[in-house]
């Protein structure tokens, strides 16, 4: 996870430049999603627990077969079954989302995220936790505008989907790309991923889905995992998939004007007292306060 | 007053309100440093006082709770000294000769108007900081995620006035000479309670004789 990649371009609760000397020439990568060709078989899930090694508690069936009911700190990605009544067609649809990180290219967990380098975004737009550096304060959980991120019970780490960054620094697709059986998980260049949905879109379009289209937010500035969606126009039917995702305005005020602001009051009152105490002096309790006090009390019955 | 002081220095505080005031200001300072670790990365070195990282998101909630219960306690033995009356407003009219150190003869009882506001601004900031600390608490709370992110931003304006405030506080004391003594030794002079407080001053000696 810390190997040296060289093309950091962005590191939690750090100012400086990190080292980005190299970068993603060959464009930024995304993952697309055809959410009308997933047949909800979870090899995906599989795939992710396989490759990186992660066994999730078995737990129990809770009416649905999106199974483990949640992400979860050893559940990175997860497909969630909607059944959905379509009012037009009379249909039911059984709308199935591979839920997991985003890879938004404004990463509202990065911006959130207190500990120097816990979280970094590199130059082909994976944005990724390094747990050693994770403090397990769960700000990245009130950044990210897709509830992704989960702190571990175990360790106090907070974990998610890496887009297979391993995998991908070595030119490898990430484990779920390489085992699904339909093709509808795809990777490359984020421009080839768009240009694929649009083929997938115009596709979907002829056979009666009008409202076919891509979701790459921009509110989160686009993002590295997308999907292609049937109902493009009502996101929130593949399990409240948000229809605008943005970082909560009360993280962008807690994580950006006011940590300046914040500083500046705080050495403001520190200067306005130093300043005053230049001008003034201190007060002093003088030979005459004591005497005016002796008397008092002298002529206090 | 019950405790009778030496000639010249009248009692302010007891042995027990300056331990809690210490467990106070104690508690106080460290979370003011390991909170101001995590709100800017400029302090995030703050963290190595306090063991780390992983160590400061640990204990500062847990400072955080004594701190409260000492600032409940100590809430409790002044609270009835700081309600504003009448002379308080005589006292905010003459700020500026306060600040200019000129204001001989003002009336003012145990506590001047600005202690008095600073106290009600603490008590404010503490309800806040609790309230708002309590729901970012991932290790024993659950909330809805919009809570957590609205208590964030709160807790960290309240911290923001708290420490305002403190240096407020802690810059009278270091202005007004004879001040910190009560804090720590217990006792203040005849002349400073005659000069900055003086109708305590009257309530305390009143009857005495010295």
């Amino acid at each position: 996870m810390s190997l040296q990649s060289l093309d950091i371009i962005r590191r939690s609760a750090t100012t400086t430049p990190s080292p980005q000397a190299r970068g993603a020439h060959a464009g930024e990568v995304a993952k697309l999603i055809d959410v009308s060709k997933c047949i909800g078989c979870k090899a995906c899930q599989v795939a992710c627990m396989e490759w990186n090694d992660l066994r999730d508690e078995v737990g129990s069936c809770t009416g649905s077969y999106t199974n483990p009911p949640d992400l979860s700190s050893e559940s990175w990605t997860l497909m969630r079954f909607a059944e959905y009544e379509n009012p037009d067609s009379g249909n039911l649809e059984w709308l199935i989302r591979k839920d997991g990180c985003m890879h938004c290219a404004d990463p509202g967990c990065l911006k959130a995220c207190p500990s120097p380098g816990a979280i970094v975004q590199y130059a082909n737009g994976i944005v990724d936790f390094h747990e050693e550096n994770c403090i397990g304060c769960g700000y990245c959980i009130t950044g990210c505008p897709f509830n992704v991120p989960r702190i571990s019970k175990k360790d106090s780490k907070a974990y998610k989907c890496t887009l297979c960054s391993d995998r991908v620094a070595v030119g490898l697709e990430p484990a779920c790309v390489k085992t699904c059986p339909t093709g509808a998980i795809v990777f490359g260049s984020k421009d080839d991923m768009k240009q694929h949905a649009a083929e997938r879109i115009e596709d979907l379009k002829s056979r009666g889905f009008e409202h076919a289209g891509l979701y790459d937010p921009a509110g989160v500035g686009g993002t590295h995992v997308m999907y292609v969606l049937h109902h493009a126009d009502k996101p929130e039917l593949y399990s409240d998939l948000p229809a605008n995702p943005t970082i909560s305005a009360a993280v962008g005020v807690w994580k950006g004007i006011a940590k300046p602001l914040g500083l500046l009051a705080m050495a403001a009152t520190a200067a306005f007292g130093f300043l005053h105490y230049l001008r003034r002096g201190p007060s002093e309790v003088d030979k005459a306060d004591e005497e005016a006090a002796r008397r008092e009390l002298e002529n206090t019955p | 007053m019950t405790e009778a002081g030496k000639s010249g220095e009248i009692v302010r505080y007891s042995y027990a309100t300056r331990v809690n005031h210490w467990i106070v200001a104690i508690c106080f300072i460290l979370l003011a440093l390991s909170g101001l670790a995590l709100f800017h990365p400029a302090l995030f070195w703050l963290t190595q006082l306090f063991g780390g990282g992983p160590w400061t998101r640990i204990l500062h909630p847990f400072v955080g709770i004594v701190w409260a219960i000492a600032f409940v306690l100590l809430a409790a033995k002044v609270w009835r000294d700081n309600f504003l009356n009448s002379t308080d407003r005589q006292w905010l009219g003459h700020i500026r000769e306060v600040l200019d150190n000129r204001d001989d003869g003002l009336p003012v009882g145990k506590y001047n108007a600005g202690q008095k506001l600073l106290f009600w601004l603490i008590v404010l900031c503490l309800l806040g900081l609790v309230a708002t600390g309590l729901c970012m608490w991932r290790a024993y709370f659950a909330l809805p995620v919009d809570i957590v992110r609205i208590a964030s931003m709160l807790h960290a304006a309240f911290a923001t006035v708290l420490i305002c405030a403190i240096v407020v506080h802690i810059y009278a004391a270091i202005w007004v000479k004879g001040s910190v003594r009560a804090m720590t030794r217990g006792t203040v002079s005849d002349g400073w309670a005659w000069k900055h407080h003086r109708l305590w001053f009257r309530d305390v000696t009143r009857g005495q004789q010295k």
